[in-house]
Formats: C-alpha cells, structure tokens, sequence
C-alpha cells in the first residue's frame, strides 16, 4: 500500500486509442477547414481576378493581414476578443473559423493563378461557340486553371493540415493537444512525439498520394 | 448577308479600323491580305462581337452585332471562328472538344452532340483520332480539330484568322485542303491570310488592307493580275 498518489504511469496500449481519436478530430477540422476555405478562396480569387480596383483595394489588403499574421496570433485573438461582440464560439468552432479565413486567404492567389493560367486567346475561343462567360468558366477555366494550380493548392492543404496543430492552444484536443497530454503524464516525450509524427504522416501521405495520381493521369 | 459600314475601331489612341464598308453575299468566300497591324484579323473580331467597335455597324443576317441587348451567344453561334492558335481545349479528348459546345450550348443530348462530333472529326480526317488528347496531335491535326469543333455548332458562316499562320510549313496544306473543302461546298467564309495561292483560286473575291483601310477588293483576277492601289502592287510583289 503506498500513501503516495501516483501522478505518472508509463505509455498504455489504450493510449494509441487516445491519440488515434485525436488524430480523427485533427483530420475532421482540417477537411472542413480547407473545403470550405477552398471554396471561399476560389470566390475571393475570381474576385481579385475580376474585381479590378475594388477587390485589389478591398479585398487584397484583408487577404494579405491573415496571410502575414502568425496564424497562432490569429486563434488567440479571435478566441478571446471574439466574445466581445456577442460570439461566443467553443475551442474547436474558433479553430474552424481561423483556419476557413486563413486557408481562404492562401487558396485566394492559387485560385486567381489559376484563373490566369487559361490564355485569353483559349477563352475567346470557347467565347467564339457560343459559350456564356459561365459556360466558359466553368467547362474550360475551371477544369484548365485546376490542372494548372492543382499541385500549389495540394501544398496549401497539407500545410493548414499541420497547422491545425495550433488550435491546441485553444484547449482543442486535437492530435498535438493530445501528445502534450500524455507527455505530462507519462513523461516520454520521444516516443509520443514520435507516435503524433506517424499519425500526421499517415493522414498527408494518402494525399500526397492521390494528388500525384490525379496528375499523372491528367499529364496524359 | 453580313453588311459592314463606315466601321471604326480603336485600341486606345490606336485607329485601327479607319471607317470599313463591306458586304459579303451567302455563299461567298473572301479573302482578306494585306501586312500585318493592318486590321484585318480586327475586322473579324468586330463581326462576331468578340471586339467592341466605337463607330458604324456590322449586321449579320439583319442582327446589329454591336447593338445594345443583341444576345452575341446567340449570334456566335450563326458565326464559326477559328483562330491562328488552335486553342484545342487540352483537357478533352478531339470527340469531347468538338461535342462540348453542341451539348451546353445548344442543349443537345450527350449522345447526340457525340454523334455531331464524330460527324464532323470524320469531315475533317480525323475520324480515327476521337479519343485521342489534343496533346498527341500535330498543329495541323490540332486545326482540323478546331474547324470541326467550329462547324459542329452548324454555324452560316466561318471566320478564318490566319488559320494557318502558326503552322510548321509542312502542315500547312492539310489545313488550306479542308478550307478549300468547305468553300466547295458551299460555305460562306472570310478568310484572313498570308496564303496567296489559296486567296488566288478558292476566293471569289480578294480585300486587301493597308493601315486600317480596305484600298481594294474585287475578284482574285483583278487583285492579283491588275491590282490599282500602289500599296497592293507593293505587297503583292513583296509577297511573291
């Protein structure tokens, strides 16, 4: 019988199970983070594409203070200051917020890249047959420009994958808030940090993956 | 019909087009030469609305292509195009360039608008290539292509822009056969290009251009064998 309470027990098979569920919400806050920044980010893209000065002096601007701002400073202070105008958001929908406007902010540029990827004379041709300026974009401008930025946008992604890391500093028990928990505990900083490392390679390697099949075969 | 008159254009200070007249007849194939910076690519622009114009009117079948709430959807559907790039669209196989535009445009059936497609691919050669991507073809290949694509929407008309200007030599005849093989069947065409043989025997009549004025047109004979402007003589003779 010991009168000490123990505070530190070693790493457990059931702590896997622990990280594995961290590393489920790691991966359900960023695919709804990057679908939904990505679609804003095309918006905003076809914006600064078409916009001319307006967008340029309003838009761009905006899109430059998230794409400048630490994105740890950008959680911190949306978490804490956004309660003063009545929004009082949990851990994990500020982390969906942020990490929307930033991933917008990113995908904005390779968006616009590439809606200029597609030469005018390739869109006055598609303008030729008849095609409305929808039309246009969407048959020829989307599927073009996409092949075009596709690798630029893949990178965007991983990246706000692993930078969804940060919104363990909201209390957000994602994949890193989850390490750092069983680092307190077990004290075996190596191997957990080791383990958190697998986990977000598995997540990005299936990715890396698929993208590098989809342009093989539109290399085609 | 397509009637032209007194039109202007300008790219910024530029005067490109200095007040041009011009009727061309169903059924007619002009041909327009004249140097390059002339404005003879621009004249085509203006017909089917892809350039705006400041001053006169292009008419097509009694539509005002420059009139205020003229559908030029609509209209550019009467008007084939095709450019000196090809523009093939490079995500699509030739069958699926050439169906792309029946199906959204005008609303035809996939499986129809893959038969109109097929048709034309066949009109032009290029029957054993449906599925091919525009990347595996030739320039000239790539242009058949793009006049398929073209003649698919079943256009009256077909405007030619230097149709084979970025073509390697070589493949340059292909390309001049299938004009030539529209123009015998019929086809209404405005044909801008530095190809003097085929202005000569496929026209039925020859414009030519200089500075952003239509100095002279009148049947290939005339202009080729007794031109009057003394800026035709001095392109004719450098371009011989």
């Amino acid at each position: 019988m010991s009168d000490t309470v123990s505070f530190f027990s070693g790493f457990a098979p059931r702590d896997l199970l622990f990280l594995g569920e961290a590393a489920l919400r790691t991966m359900w806050i960023s695919a709804l983070s990057i679908t939904m920044g990505s679609l804003l980010g095309a918006v905003f893209g076809w914006m600064l594409y078409e916009g001319k000065w307006v967008a340029t002096l309003t838009l761009a601007p905006v899109l430059d203070v998230f794409r400048s701002v630490p994105l740890i400073i950008q959680l911190v202070l949306f978490y804490n200051f956004a309660p003063i105008v009545g929004l009082n958001l949990d851990p994990f929908a500020s982390g969906v917020v942020i990490l929307t406007i930033y991933t917008a902010a990113l995908v904005a540029n390779v968006a616009r890249g590439g809606i200029e990827a597609v030469e005018p004379p390739m869109r006055r041709a598609a303008r030729s047959l008849g095609m409305s300026y929808w039309q246009d974009m969407r048959h020829v401008v989307l599927p073009i420009g996409l092949r075009a930025v596709f690798p630029a946008w893949v990178g965007v992604a991983l990246g706000v994958m692993k930078d969804s890391a940060l919104v363990s500093v909201l209390g957000y028990v994602e994949l890193l808030k989850a390490s750092q928990i069983l680092i307190t505990r077990t004290q075996e900083p190596f191997l957990i940090l080791t383990i958190a490392g697998a986990f977000y390679f598995a997540l990005s390697y299936p990715i890396s993956r698929y993208a590098a099949k989809l342009e093989q075969r539109w290399a085609q | 019909m397509i009637e032209i008159r007194d039109l202007h254009k300008y790219f910024g200070a530029l005067h490109v087009l200095k007040g041009i007249d011009l009727d061309v007849e169903k059924g007619e194939v002009l041909s327009v030469i004249g140097a390059s910076g002339s404005g003879k690519s621009t004249l085509l622009y203006t017909i089917n609305g892809l350039e705006p114009v400041q001053q006169g009117r292009v008419v097509v079948d009694g539509v005002d292509v420059h009139a205020k709430g003229t559908d030029l959807n609509k209209l550019r559907q009467r008007l084939g195009m095709v450019f000196q790039q090809w523009n093939s669209f490079p995500h699509l196989t030739a069958l699926e360039n050439v169906a792309l535009a029946p199906k959204i445009v005008k609303g035809k059936s996939k499986a129809e608008a893959r038969e109109i497609a097929a048709a034309q691919l066949k009109h032009v050669g290029l029957g054993d290539k449906l599925n091919v991507y525009p990347s595996a073809l030739s320039g000239g290949q790539q242009q058949r292509l793009a006049i398929a694509r073209a003649l698919a929407m079943e256009p009256e008309y077909m405007l030619f822009d230097e149709a084979t200007s970025a073509l390697d030599p070589e493949l340059v005849g292909e390309v001049l056969e299938t004009m030539r093989m529209l123009a015998e069947e019929g086809m209404t065409m405005i044909c801008v290009t530095h190809e003097m043989g085929f202005a000569r025997d496929v026209s039925d009549r020859v414009a030519f251009f200089h500075q952003g004025v239509m100095e002279e047109i009148g049947p290939p004979s005339q202009i080729f064998g007794d031109p009057q402007s003394e800026h035709t003589q001095k392109f004719l003779a450098n371009a011989r």
